[in-house]
């Protein structure tokens, strides 16, 4: 045993073996790009996971320190229940509440740091502490409260008050000083970890509680992101390479992801950052429920849906609160049979995490082919027949193409107004998360099927079965 | 000093190497992805392992274990939470597959 213990702790060893783990976690994560292989990546990153925390155990010789297991089987057990236990509905929750313990872990690092413990006295050991404090209790509270949002505990609405922006500026200047000011006048560890988990819970609350439903997406990969970056400063805290690099990726890899979700949006990040979220312009202005003009459609929806040749479905997140995928599923099958085309347009933000909708999607058994993206499905709504839009709005909204001012002005969205007939199955005609009103609404060749998406889709497919 | 640069340095390629890897993962598998990304971000666990064992030892250990123990908990469910629901999730893109076959 000591023979393998000394070989291990030879530093070129460490760095070898350390190196061939992320190599490995890479490789995984390459594999995840393609949905044949991702399953083996994911199975192939948690196993490099599974030998980083065995190699770590050898090589810094705490293997018989039984407490450790301990935890780890609490901790083991714990994540089978929730494993066994979710939804996939619920999945942008759970994601982000197992992303803020994430980022706890990294602030009691952090916290072990700051005392010297798995660091040292050195101004870069006490600076990366206090940072993997700061950044992993930020990333812990947004993230509660991002979960709080998304479960519905709490008002998904953005909550400001005055001066929200500069009270945020503030804090990040405070965490700043904090930052380079601590380690040099050599606070005491316990007064720098009363101030840090203060002044960046408040940060990390202020600015999630900020953010409104529809900037979710972008919300969740923000955080996803910071608790990579904690972990990896959490790293550099205690000197290991492991975790420096592992973590690094992850960090990179969902600020990547932040950027795709604010281009889809047509949001700067910076602007996000800084709370100016989509939500905040409406804030002041009540959003009114505007009377759809009394105009009944020429035919008789069945007679279009009967007749149609293609037809493109867009399922939103109103679709999977009322768990009507089920349906949506059973409705395409029925159109196809009737000799239609059915692909289905997937907007880069329906739902409430990035591709969530997809998962939704992949769960009731629609074929992934059928899956389009928003850049390749829009040119196709020229010639199609029917789009049935299922609980979405801000997404299909032309207002984001033509209403200069508005807030979603300038989002790209999905050209359901080109088709020859739309029928939305949404709960009522109010607006989206974003307060604009639908300008969709306002057009003939619009058919409403109004209430829960359930029910409404479950009398119309009946009505087509019958007919 | 020559471990710090190396570990800055380690960062810096780590986290360019992570922008082109995600660069090429379709929309499609965002979520599942993101949920695997979470589920890496969990590393800090190695963190927390070495931090409470030599807290157990050196430090108070009932601070020590009190402290690490929450870490290494969350740090676990984190990791193994992650994973796990990364797999459920493409499981059923892998049905899907095998059915066209």
């Amino acid at each position: 045993m000591n023979n393998i213990f000394d070989f291990l702790t030879t530093p070129v060893v460490e760095y070898v073996i350390s190196g061939v783990l992320v190599l490995l976690v890479m490789y995984g994560i390459f594999l995840m790009g393609k949905v044949k292989s991702a399953r083996l990546g994911n199975g192939i990153s948690s196993l490099s996971m599974l030998l980083a925390v065995i190699f770590t155990l050898i090589s810094n010789d705490i293997l018989d320190v039984w407490l450790l297991y301990v935890f780890l089987l609490l901790g083991l057990i714990l994540s089978v229940w929730i494993i066994t236990s979710i939804k996939m509905i619920q999945t942008p929750q759970l994601v982000a509440t197992l992303n803020g313990f994430g980022g706890l872990a990294s602030t009691i690092v952090g916290i072990f740091a700051l005392y010297e413990i798995g660091s040292d006295s050195s101004v870069f050991g006490q600076i990366t502490a206090i940072v993997a404090l700061l950044v992993g209790m930020l990333t812990f509270v947004g993230s509660v409260i991002a979960a709080l949002k998304l479960a519905q505990k709490i008002k998904q609405k953005s909550f400001s008050f005055s001066n929200h922006t500069m009270i945020l500026s503030g804090l990040l200047v405070l965490m700043l000083a904090l930052i380079f000011i601590a380690p040099i006048v050599h606070l005491n560890p316990l007064i720098i970890i009363i101030i840090g988990l203060l002044i960046s819970g408040l940060f990390g609350s202020l600015f999630t509680l900020k953010i409104g439903g529809a900037d979710m997406p972008i919300a969740i990969s923000l955080l996803n992101s910071l608790s990579g970056v904690a972990g990896a400063i959490s790293g550099l805290a205690i000197g290991n390479v492991l975790l420096v690099s592992i973590a690094g990726i992850v960090g990179a890899s969902g600020l990547l992801l932040t950027q795709i979700m604010c281009k889809a949006m047509n949001r700067k990040l910076l602007e996000i950052l800084l709370g100016k979220t989509s939500v905040s312009l409406t804030m002041n202005q009540k959003p009114v429920v505007v009377e759809v003009k009394n105009k009944i459609s020429t035919k008789d929806p069945l007679e279009v849906i009967k007749e149609a040749k293609k037809v493109i479905i867009i399922p939103g997140y109103g679709m999977a609160i009322a768990q009507a995928q089920f349906l949506v599923k059973e409705l395409a099958d029925l159109i196809k049979k009737n000799g239609a085309s059915v692909k289905f347009a997937i907007h880069p933000v329906a739902g409430r995490m990035p591709g969530h909708m997809n998962v939704l999607l992949a769960e009731v058994d629609i074929d992934y082919d059928d899956l389009y993206e928003m850049d390749v499905i829009n040119p196709e709504f020229k010639v199609t027949d029917v789009a049935i839009v299922i609980g979405a709005n801000d997404v299909i909204n032309p207002a984001a193409r033509d209403k200069e001012g508005t807030p979603i002005y300038g989002m790209p969205i999905l050209n359901v107004d080109e088709a020859k007939h739309v029928f939305i199955f949404n709960y009522d005609l109010k607006p989206g998360y974003s307060g604009v009103n639908n300008s969709l609404y306002q057009k003939n060749n619009v058919n409403f099927f109004l209430g829960n998406a359930k029910e409404t889709l479950s009398t119309f497919i009946n009505e087509i079965k019958n007919k | 000093m020559g471990l710090e640069l190396t570990l800055i340095g380690i960062f810096i390629v780590s986290t360019i190497v992570g922008y082109f890897l995600i660069n090429n993962v379709p929309p499609l598998l965002h979520t599942p992805l993101m949920s695997g990304m979470n589920a890496l971000s969990g590393i800090t666990l190695i963190g927390a392992l070495i931090a409470t064992a030599i807290g157990l030892k050196e430090s108070n250990p009932i601070i020590s274990a009190i402290l690490g123990g929450i870490a290494i908990v969350v740090a676990t469910i984190n990791v193994i939470g992650g994973f796990g629901i990364t797999d459920k999730m493409l499981k059923m893109f892998k049905k899907k597959v095998k059915q066209d076959e």
